[in-house]
This record gives C-alpha cells, sequence and structure tokens, in this order.
C-alpha cells in the first residue's frame, strides 16, 4: 500500500514524498485511511450479507424473504442495524461487567484485524506481511478468547455451555486448518498471500486446488474447518438455537450483541477468501501475464472484480450449505476433526511433497496431471448440475398439475 | 491382512465417500429450490388477481342489506343465534304504511353461520366477499344500513324473490363501514 500512499501523494500536492517534511504524517494518515475503508468494506459486506441470506434462505425453503423494507427488501439489514442500536443495553445483574463488555471488542478486533492481510486484487493488500497466513491464524484465535469471555461472564448456563462448545471446537478444528494449508505453503515457499496467488495461475489447471489428489483433499478439509473454525453450519454448535438458546450471546442486547453476528458474517468473507486465494487462484486473470497486469490500472480492476466473483461464489456455497445440512453432535464434531480430518491432511502432506519431487509443477507429467484433475472437477461440477436438474423435472410435474402455473421461476427473477 | 482391520479400513473410505456423495445430492436438491417457484402469496401487495375473484362466490364475508328489497319480517333478527341483527319498523298512523327506520348489524359479534341469509324471502340480506374489517374502534364495526326511513319492499305480483341481484363486491357495506 506504500506505493499508492506515494502515487497518491504526488497526485494531490505536485511533490514527491522524499522531499516533504509530512511523509511521515501523511503516511499515518494513510494508515487510518486504509483500515477506515476496510472497515467500512467489512461491515457493509457483513450486513449486506446477512440480507442476502435470507433472502437465498427464503428460497430455498419455498419463501419470498424480507421484501418489505426498500425496493425488494435491500434495506432490511439498515433496518435491523437501527433496531439494534436503539435497544436497551442490559448487563445481566450478576455478571462480571468488566469481561462482559470488553467480550465484543475481542471478537470484533480479532476478526477485523485478519482483513489486514487479505488480498483484494493484484496489489491492492492493506498489508502483504511475508507471514500473511500465519498473522490471519493467530489473529483470528483472538475471537475465541472473545466467546469465551462473553460466555463466562454472562453468568448464564447457555452462554457458559456454548462458550466450552467454541472452545473445544475452535481449538480442536485449528489443527486441520493450519495443516491442510501446508502444501500450500510448501508449492508456493511463502506464506505471503500475494505470493501465494502469484505462484499459481488464471486457468483452473493451473490452480493448487488440481495440482494432485492430496490438495484436492486438503481443499475440501480446509473448506470443512475453516467452517468449523467460523460458527458456520453444520458446526455451530457455541449458538445451537434449538439446544442452547443463543449459545455465548444469550445475554448480549443492543449493540453488543449486534457486534457479534457482524463478526461472524464478516468472517464468512474471512473464509470464502482465505479459500479462494490458496486453492482456487486468487485475482489471477486468465491468459494475462503478471506484467501486464501491472501496468494497466483497468486490469488490476478486472482483477480485483475477479477475486470477488469467486469469493462471492463460495460465499454463496458456504450459504447454501448452511440451509443443506443439519447440525452436527458434539461427538462427532470432535470425532470427523481427529479421525477424518486431521490423519487425511497428515497424509496429503507427505504425499503432495513426493507428488512435488516426482512430478514438478512445469514438467510435462504434471501439467497432464493438472489438467487430468481440473477435468475431474469439471465432471464433478456437472455431475452437481445435472443432479439439480434431475431434482427439478422430478416436481415440476407434480406442481404444475397442481398449480396450474410454470414451475420455473429462478432465483434472478425477483418475486 | 486381520479381516477386521480390513473391514474398518473399508468402512472408513466408504464413510467418506457417502459423507460427500450425500452432501452434493443435498445441496443438489436445496440448488433446485433456487429455480422453482416461491410458494408464498404475498397478501396484500402483489396478488396474481384480486382477491375478491380468487373468493368462491359461496364465501361468507360480513353481511350486507340491500334495504330497497327488505319486506321487514324480522325473521333474520330472530334467526340469528347471537342477536346480532337489530331492526325496528315503525308505521305512519294516518297512511298505515310501514317504515323501517333500523337496520343495525354488530359484525364484531356476528358469527357469519349464514341463518338469516339462508331465510330471507327476497335475499336482501347476504353474505358478501369482504372480510376486512379492521377498525379502531368496535363501535365501528356496528354498521348502520338505514339512513333514513325506508318503505318497505312490496314483491311485485309473478316475479321471482331469488332473482334479486346480489352485489357479492360489498358496495353498500363498504361505503357504511367506517374507518
Amino acid at each position: 500500500m506504500k506505493d499508492y500512499a506515494d502515487i497518491l501523494f504526488e497526485y494531490l500536492f505536485k511533490t514527491s514524498i522524499e522531499s516533504s517534511p509530512f511523509s511521515l504524517a501523511w503516511y499515518i494518515l494513510f494508515i487510518f485511511l486504509v483500515a477506515g475503508v476496510l472497515l467500512f468494506f467489512a461491515a457493509n459486506f457483513a450486513g449486506i450479507t446477512s440480507f442476502i441470506e435470507r433472502r437465498i434462505a427464503a428460497r430455498i425453503q419455498s419463501r419470498v424473504g424480507p421484501n418489505v423494507v426498500g425496493p425488494q427488501g435491500v434495506l432490511q439489514w439498515v433496518a435491523d442495524g437501527i433496531k439494534l442500536l436503539l435497544k436497551e443495553d442490559l448487563i445481566p445483574g450478576r455478571a462480571d461487567r468488566f469481561l462482559f463488555r470488553a467480550a465484543p471488542y475481542f471478537v470484533f478486533s480479532g476478526l477485523f484485524a485478519a482483513f489486514v492481510a487479505l488480498p483484494f486484487g493484484y496489489g491492492i493488500v492493506a498489508a502483504d506481511l511475508n507471514i500473511g497466513i500465519y498473522y490471519i491464524f493467530a489473529i483470528t484465535s483472538l475471537v475465541v478468547v472473545g466467546i469465551i469471555m462473553g460466555g463466562w461472564s454472562s453468568n448464564s448456563k447457555w452462554a457458559m455451555f456454548g462458550a466450552f462448545r467454541s472452545a473445544a471446537q475452535i481449538i480442536s478444528y485449528e489443527i486441520p486448518t493450519a495443516l491442510s494449508l501446508i502444501p500450500v505453503i510448501m508449492l508456493t515457499g511463502s506464506l505471503s498471500t500475494q505470493d501465494i496467488i502469484i505462484a499459481q495461475g488464471g486457468m483452473p489447471w493451473d490452480w493448487y486446488i488440481f495440482h494432485s489428489p492430496f490438495t484436492l483433499a486438503c481443499f475440501i478439509i480446509f473448506f470443512i474447518s475453516a467452517l468449523a473454525e467460523g460458527n458456520r453450519i453444520p458446526f455451530d454448535l457455541p449458538e445451537a438455537e434449538s439446544e442452547l438458546v443463543s449459545g455465548y450471546n444469550t445475554e448480549y442486547s443492543g449493540f453488543r450483541f449486534l457486534v457479534f453476528p457482524m463478526a461472524e458474517w464478516a468472517n464468512l468473507w474471512v473464509i470464502s477468501a482465505m479459500v479462494t486465494l490458496t486453492y482456487l487462484g486468487g485475482w489471477q486473470i486468465p491468459f494475462v501475464s503478471l506484467e501486464t497486469i501491472s501496468g494497466s490500472p483497468f486490469l488490476i480492476l478486472i482483477s480485483v472484480g475477479i477475486f470477488f466473483v469467486k469469493t462471492s461464489i463460495v460465499v454463496f456455497i458456504v450459504i447454501q450449505l448452511r440451509w443443506t445440512l443439519p447440525r452436527v453432535r458434539v461427538d462427532q464434531m470432535t470425532l470427523l476433526c481427529w479421525t477424518y480430518l486431521v490423519p487425511i491432511s497428515l497424509v496429503a502432506i507427505v504425499g503432495t511433497m513426493v507428488w512435488m519431487l516426482v512430478f514438478p509443477w512445469d514438467g510435462t507429467p504434471g501439467l497432464l496431471i493438472r489438467l487430468l484433475m481440473s477435468g475431474i472437477g469439471a465432471a464433478a461440477c456437472l455431475f452437481y448440475i445435472k443432479r439439480i436438474r434431475f431434482n427439478y423435472l422430478n416436481d415440476k410435474l407434480l406442481f404444475e398439475r397442481l398449480k396450474g402455473k410454470p414451475s420455473w421461476y429462478p432465483f434472478w427473477r425477483l418475486p | 491382512m486381520v479381516p477386521v482391520l480390513e473391514a474398518a479400513i473399508k468402512q472408513y473410505f466408504k464413510n467418506i465417500y457417502h459423507s460427500l456423495y450425500s452432501i452434493t445430492e443435498g445441496m443438489a436438491v436445496t440448488m433446485s429450490y433456487m429455480f422453482r417457484r416461491p410458494a408464498t402469496i404475498q397478501y396484500p401487495n402483489k396478488l396474481e388477481k384480486p382477491l375478491e375473484n380468487q373468493l368462491s362466490d359461496r364465501f361468507r364475508g360480513i353481511l350486507q342489506v340491500d334495504i330497497n328489497y327488505c319486506i321487514g319480517c324480522r325473521i333474520c333478527e330472530n334467526t340469528c343465534p347471537i342477536d346480532c341483527i337489530a331492526i325496528t319498523i315503525e308505521k305512519n298512523k294516518e297512511t298505515k304504511e310501514r317504515f323501517l327506520t333500523r337496520f343495525d348489524i354488530d359484525i364484531s359479534k356476528c358469527m357469519y353461520c349464514g341463518l338469516c341469509s339462508e331465510n330471507c324471502s327476497t335475499s336482501a340480506i347476504y353474505h358478501t366477499k369482504v372480510f376486512n374489517g379492521i377498525n379502531r374502534d368496535i363501535e365501528n364495526l356496528i354498521i348502520r344500513f338505514v339512513d333514513k326511513p325506508t318503505a318497505l319492499y312490496k314483491l311485485p305480483k309473478g316475479s321471482d324473490p331469488m332473482e334479486t341481484p346480489k352485489d357479492h363486491y360489498g358496495a353498500i357495506l363498504v361505503r357504511k363501514m367506517k374507518g
């Protein structure tokens, strides 16, 4: 981001930044500017995704969803936020007041600090840390501290159970999350998020997901354990509505409560961006080399668009999974982690090491295997589409005979 | 290899296959719902055709009286199980003519049994398709159909009493209902 700060300074004040006495002040101002932009993006993404998730959930359940506030209900998230802002800020009588008040700050800062190292396009990243992935893992661990603090200090059995489950879940799922990214780090030789994307390519066979069967397995493991870290269904045990009232945030109200769901939906972006940048090629544009991208602002914007589209597709899949799968039990959750995810990812690490020696990335056999793997991926997608069509046609005739109306009503046609 | 161990390993990979396959299948089902028509009817904002046309002709909505056809037999008042109909008939002493001076129906009490409209010989009282009686005050639901004394209807000779025109959209009722 320092280059952008220099360019903007020269554009605004027509002097070189090295000769200016205000260079330090300008950099500090720019840091705050970038932080503000990131916060604006994260908060708005959380809000808009909460609305979009409700609409998608409604269509999956054959409903319409919120459509009253604003055209097609697009301002529903603003209304929800204002409602929560106006609510009374209650602290339970026998709660630990200091910890109860401090917990939302941990959850908030833990998630929003992860945005610092997440890339948005070519060269567009708040800080291109050379330990980017490691930093994101470390900083998102603050969330579990906040959750345990909130759950323990509320003086409520529901919140307490939610916090315990959260501790068990997030701490055990940190291990497969980190292990399943080691193949990516080995293939790149760097922890920096930008370097990982640069090492991949624009076409599917240049992505790490299709490098070998082991990375494909690691992709699935990473996706599952990232879901578990983000407290998403099917791993939303800490806030299981039907078992614990609302889990660790049961006793919260008003704006303090708002922080928890907001962080959860912002975490959706963090999960999806991590999946995109590590395994799905990030912002790479097909058929365009890196030198061409760096020279043109238009191509940089396209790279931002590609990253956004890829991440949105992953976000959609996460949302769709939430409305497809039931919640797992606690014992199933730990069983899945320790008997499936961890051993398979350990095997996959060793397998990737051997694979890298036997089939180098640029060699002909390596390329052929990557093409074969992406063919398998395309076949899986085709199979998925075929099953969607089968399920749709299965009920179409019955619906049309019953209602006398065409059943075709795709999601882009807003009701 | 030990058979038990072999079976366990087989089961392990079978579990992975089954879970991945069943999740894909479940997601295909939910995705197919994204292309189907939602079952919701968005009453009252977006209706495909007006609600009055969707209700059947025998729908028992709020009662309406066309006092121009009332013969003043009071059968509806007597047959009403909860006495929500009140009728007053006055007589002009000189001309011996009888006038309808009051025909009130308390909609808030009415239980829509339909006994009054079944027994009305000229179909002056009947159910409309109007059912929306939202009001600030329950007093507003007492609907007074007579504004000024009206002479009672005399059935013309040879005519069929069942041919009285019925307005199922409740124009009179909507006009009388306050609020």
